[in-house]
């Protein structure tokens, strides 16, 4: 854990979904995610608005973790994934 | 021919597609038509003057006040007609909010309001320097009274909370907020409620819209409470209401106290085959892979659902819909004019995209819901392909 905000410090996949909208990154999350074993940390870079409140929806409709949200170094949101099951 | 200048509608179609969108604007009752034919000849004339003409329209407008006040159980002197529903939810809001600005200029609304409401607070804050808090919700869209009470302030003016809500069709627990909140007064927008729900108690001030029960467009109500501390946020005017701005429109109100009333009388008939169609709709929703039906199951209006389906985009499903006949909203963020998604989704934790909302009118008959229930799971198994 990267102390300040409660985030792991890296990911195990970083989705690069800038530019793409709504829901592009929720679907490329949801064919991404099961390539990962259980307790796998994945981490949406997107620029989307819909993104903030579709990768929560989309974790407890997956029975997955939501784990946050951080910026990249750009200044694009990223929001963090635990997969759980 | 019809030429350019002709303002009739042209002729509609023997099979029109099925508009499921009555939570948007519904059709004219026939019971208002029949009263703004006979009411135009006769409710044209100022009803502030004194000769035949005048005093035939102010008894008309008597006539709209006192109908409407029956049918929700109020007093005549209770009810204003205004030039829409918003107009009704600016003056309600923004006149509690104004009659206590020495207490504060603080205001509290949930965090599902309708734009109108949340437009108003930014407007009254960007005027004279006031503030607003959004009390969060459960994942049906529910505000807990519990919390709106936590988060009243010493200097809270006013407190926003819906009848039911206009996207999810969630009902809200007005009287025991009313309770909650104690002598802070409470501005209930009832937009979305009134005509298909009771109007619940506890309000301070209240708004609704005629053409969400079968009145015409143009005509809303503000409802005050006997008593209620109210000062209007905009210019005087003086017209036969002093709440209001602007010429009645009297055979539009007339014909919206008469829808009102009409569908007062049909309510339970027509409320009961809506919960049961709705119902329907819903099993069939909830049965498709990765689709989520928003809002509370039980305690909702009877004539909406929505639904959100995961990997979908919003625009895409109501252009397949409409493309098989069938109208319906969405809160997507693509489908909107702000390209935000709907707050009112995000705030409950709903998904955004792939949303759909569908409401029925008076008349929307079972045939139609099942054609809808048998396009859905093709419509969405097309574009997940």
């Amino acid at each position: 854990m990267s102390g300040s905000t409660g985030l792991p410090a890296t990911a195990d996949l970083e989705l690069d979904c800038r530019g793409e909208p709504c829901p592009l990154p929720v679907i490329r999350l949801g064919r991404r995610y099961t390539e990962f074993a259980p307790g796998a940390v994945l981490a949406v870079v997107a620029d989307d608005v819909a993104a903030r409140y579709d990768v929560p929806a989309w974790c407890r409709m997956r029975g997955q973790e939501y784990l946050g949200e951080d910026v990249a170094e750009d200044g694009v949101a990223r929001y963090w994934v635990r997969r759980t099951l | 021919m019809r030429s350019s200048q002709d303002v009739r509608p042209g002729p509609i179609g023997p099979t029109g597609p099925s508009d499921l969108d009555a939570a948007a604007s519904t059709a004219l009752h026939p019971a208002a038509r029949e009263t703004l034919l006979a009411a135009l000849d006769h409710g044209w004339a100022d009803p502030r003057r004194l000769h035949k003409q005048a005093r035939d329209a102010r008894l008309l407008l008597d006539n709209a006040r006192e109908v409407v006040a029956a049918e929700l159980g109020l007093r005549r002197d209770d009810v204003t007609f205004t030039s829409s529903g918003t107009d009704a939810v600016h003056r309600g809001l923004l006149g509690l909010r104004l009659a206590r600005s020495r207490v504060g200029r603080h205001a509290l609304a949930s965090a599902v309001e309708h734009s109108a409401v949340l437009h108003a607070l930014e407007w009254a804050a960007a005027t004279d320097g006031g503030s607003h808090d959004l009390v969060a919700v459960d994942r049906h869209a529910r505000v807990d009274p519990d919390a709106v009470r936590e988060a009243l302030s010493p200097t809270t003016a006013v407190v926003a909370v819906q009848a039911a809500n206009h996207e999810v069709g969630t009902l809200q627990p007005v009287t025991a907020v009313a309770e909650a909140i104690g002598d802070v007064p409470l501005f209930v927008d009832a937009c979305a409620a009134v005509g298909h729900v009771d109007l619940p108690a506890g309000w301070a001030a209240a708004a609704a819209s005629a053409h969400k029960w079968g009145g015409p467009a143009g005509v809303g109500l503000l409802l005050l409470r006997p008593g209620t501390r109210w000062r209007s946020p905009f210019p005087a005017d003086d017209r036969v209401d002093p709440r209001s701005s602007g010429f009645e429109n009297v055979p539009a109100a007339l014909a919206a106290a008469a829808a009102l009333r009409a569908v007062g009388t049909e309510r339970a008939e027509v409320a009961a085959r809506q919960r049961r169609l709705i119902d329907r709709v819903r099993g069939v929703a909830a049965g498709i892979e990765d689709v989520d039906v928003v809002g509370d199951p039980d305690e909702r209006l009877p004539h909406l659902v929505t639904f959100s389906c995961l990997y979908l985009d919003g625009e895409a499903l109501v252009t397949a819909l409409d493309r098989r006949g069938f109208g319906v909203a969405s809160g997507s963020a693509c489908t909107a004019s702000t390209l935000e998604p709907s707050h009112v989704l995000a705030a409950m934790g709903a998904l955004t995209h792939g949303n759909v909302r569908l409401s029925l009118h008076r008349d929307t008959d079972e045939e139609t819901v099942e054609a809808f229930c048998r396009a859905l799971p093709e419509v969405v198994a097309e574009l997940r392909r």
